[in-house]
């Protein structure tokens, strides 16, 4: 059993504090992908995860051990490195197996361990070749592999896959899903691509500046952000974020144009509050080019900019409040520069959120 | 222009820069089988007449004109000294240029470049305050006191060289390494030293060669055969009138075998071709 539990984790280079005290509790064999932007600090979080930076503050314990003072080698925990890092002047077959010479294991458990590894990766071809005679992927798996033989606590990954292309980068996001399946492990996975976080994660947590800002499921995350921040970061394309004020349950924009307040929030708004009305492009779509779905439907005439056609379904480029936002099209047609459509708006699905903390107004 | 000319030129330019630098090795060799006499000989005789093996003979204390010089003696003195000093050397400086490579401390950038700049020093500058501490500490003439100074003056290079090539060594190496199960210094000797090996290789052969082929130094702080080493050996064959060229130059050649062998056997390390293929593409 290995739960992560972070509790009051602060990281400070100096004077500078890049992790503000981080509270976090991972399940046994749940996968968590740390997501943020960039120099948000999720790399630190989790180097001080694996034991590769001090802890400056707080406490971190995997199982029921405290491990702050353990160097990385007593934390039973294995790590991919965005770089790989593999040994350079090691077969496939010593890399794999180097973790568990170093345990001092006879080298009969070792070549197995190795040629289970390597079936598991489908790398047993190329088990005599050195890292330097292998493609980006195969390293990649190499990489894994050397994680795996020797059944660690829990995985943690730095951005493994963001040296390799887009295409690569699918499929191995799909052996990494069917690998978590195969050796239940709990797993620590640290990404700065929603779309990796979104497809991979039990729970997600979103970085922001050092701070965690959102912990939840993907679809938690994805259908109730508790900010603007995380309303923009997750979701492809990012939600639509307009700023307006309150008068009689509408927000009312800078062009003058409204919306009425979401169902949820009917009545409970004051009027003058300043907020941002937030919604997806998939909750507005151009009559006749919907989903057919049911629920509290408002009609908006909106002027195309333009379109992107992405084969089943377009994106609507277009302005509202002054912004620019983006609409679906299901089954498109083409569409010119400057026609005007009527869409509908999802209004139960829309957001709302301060102006000025950012924060969500559910509650 | 047609790539043979082109070719050709290369050669040509390579050959006589080549026997620019070479020529004055040749003499020796060529020297060191000669007799005195022909040596001297004005104008110069370019190809030699007889061959002989008798500069080599007497050295050695064969044949009919020996020779006083303890060639043996120097030559055990030389491979002590040079040996040890460059191990040492090469172990400071290793581990130096290690930490220099990899960790942060204060004052890293002054020390770096207050050691580089010892280098600036010419030693013969040094020898007449080595001379005077060392006699105070009683280590004039021993092969300790030799290595001493060796080790001290091949400590800043070994250091700059090492550290250039631990610093091409990924920190992710290390890490992992780590993470496998090493302690940071099994993971230093099991991943770093053999990927850096190639600059501790080379900078062991200059140490050895430094230390191998000083004089200046040297021949300040050695007097007996307890610690003279091979290059101040030479000018025993100068007496007050004569010069034996010829045996100096027999001597010579002693001297550079052993330099040219060991820099053949390490050469294969020389080679920096180690692909860091393992870290990215
Ligand atoms: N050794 C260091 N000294 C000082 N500041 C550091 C050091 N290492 C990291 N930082 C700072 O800590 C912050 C968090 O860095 P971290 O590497 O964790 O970011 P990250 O979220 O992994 O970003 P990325 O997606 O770019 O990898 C950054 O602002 C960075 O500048
Ligand atoms: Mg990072």
């Amino acid at each position: 059993m290995a739960e992560v539990s972070l509790k009051n984790v602060v990281k400070r280079y100096g004077a500078l504090e890049v992790v503000h005290g981080i509270d976090l509790e991972i399940a046994h064999n749940e996968f968590v992908v740390l997501v943020g932007p960039s120099g948000c600090g999720k790399s630190t979080t989790l180097r001080m995860i694996a034991g590769l930076e001090d802890i400056s503050d707080g406490e971190i314990a995997i199982g029921d051990k405290v491990v702050n003072m353990l160097p990385p080698r007593k934390r039973n925990i294995s790590m991919v490195f965005q770089n790989y890092a593999l040994y350079p002047h090691m077969s496939v077959r010593e890399n794999l197996g180097f973790s568990l010479k170093i345990a001092k294991r006879a080298p009969e458990d070792i070549t197995k361990a190795v040629d289970d590894a390597a079936d598991i990766l489908g790398l047993t071809e190329l088990l005599e070749r050195t890292p330097a005679e292998l493609s980006g992927g195969q390293r990649q798996r190499v990489a894994m592999g050397r994680a795996i033989v020797r059944h660690p606590d829990v995985f943690l990954f730095d951005e493994p896959l963001s040296n390799l292309d887009a295409k690569l980068r699918t499929q191995m996001r799909v052996e990494i899903k069917k690998l978590h399946s195969k050796v239940k492990t709990t797993i620590v996975y640290v990404t700065h691509d929603q779309i990796e976080a979104m497809t991979l994660a039990d729970r997600i947590v979103i970085m922001k500046d050092g701070h965690i800002v959102q912990i939840g499921t993907p679809l938690e995350v994805f259908e109730r952000p508790v900010d603007t921040f995380v309303a923009g970061f997750i979701g492809s394309p990012p939600m639509n974020l307009i700023e307006g004020s309150v008068k009689d349950d509408h927000v009312v924009f800078s062009d003058g144009r409204s919306l009425p307040v979401p169902p949820d929030f009917t009545g409970k708004i004051a009027n003058g509050r300043r907020v941002v009305f937030g919604f997806r492009a998939d909750v507005l779509m151009p009559k006749g080019h919907t989903l057919a779905e049911s629920g509290v439907l408002h009609d908006i005439d909106l002027t195309i900019d333009m379109a992107e056609p992405l084969g089943s379904e377009s994106i609507l480029l277009t302005t509202l409040g002054g912004q620019d936002i983006q609409a679906r099209m299901h089954n498109p047609r083409p569409v010119t520069s400057g026609e005007v459509l009527t869409c509908e708006l999802h209004l139960e699905k829309c957001h709302l959120f301060d102006a000025d903390t950012t924060q969500s107004l559910r509650g | 222009m047609p790539s043979r000319t082109k070719d050709i030129l290369i050669w040509i330019t390579t050959f006589m820069i080549m026997l620019i630098i070479c020529m004055p090795g040749l003499w020796i060799i060529l020297s060191a089988f000669r007799t005195n006499g022909e040596i001297l000989t004005k104008p110069a005789i370019w190809i030699p007449e007889t061959l002989t093996l008798d500069n080599f003979r007497a050295i050695f204390g064969y044949g009919e004109n020996v020779v006083g010089v303890p060639v043996a003696s120097y030559f055990r003195n030389s491979i002590i000294i040079s040996a040890t000093s460059t191990f040492l050397a090469v172990f400071i400086g290793m581990t130096g240029g290690y930490a220099f490579a990899r960790y942060r401390f204060p004052g890293k950038g002054s020390t770096f470049l207050w050691l580089m700049l010892s280098r600036t020093v010419p030693g013969i500058a040094l020898s007449l305050p080595i001379f005077i501490i060392w006699s105070r500490m009683g280590i004039i003439d021993t092969k300790f006191g030799v290595i001493l100074v060796y080790t001290a003056i091949n400590v800043p290079f070994t250091i700059w060289l090492t550290e250039g090539f631990f610093r091409q060594v990924p920190q992710d190496l290390n890490e992992a390494a780590q993470i496998d199960g090493c302690t940071r210094w099994e993971a230093f000797w099991k991943i770093e030293f053999p990927l850096a090996k190639s600059g501790i290789a080379s900078a062991g052969i200059f140490a050895f060669l430094t230390s191998w082929n000083e004089y200046a130094l040297a021949s300040q702080l050695t007097r007996s055969t307890d610690s003279k080493t091979l290059p101040v050996g030479l000018m025993d064959f100068t007496a007050q009138f004569t010069i034996d060229w010829a045996g100096m130059c027999a001597m010579a050649v002693i001297i550079i075998i052993p330099a040219l062998i060991l820099t053949f056997l390490v050469q294969k390390h020389l080679i920096a071709g180690l692909t860091f293929g393992g870290v990215k593409g």
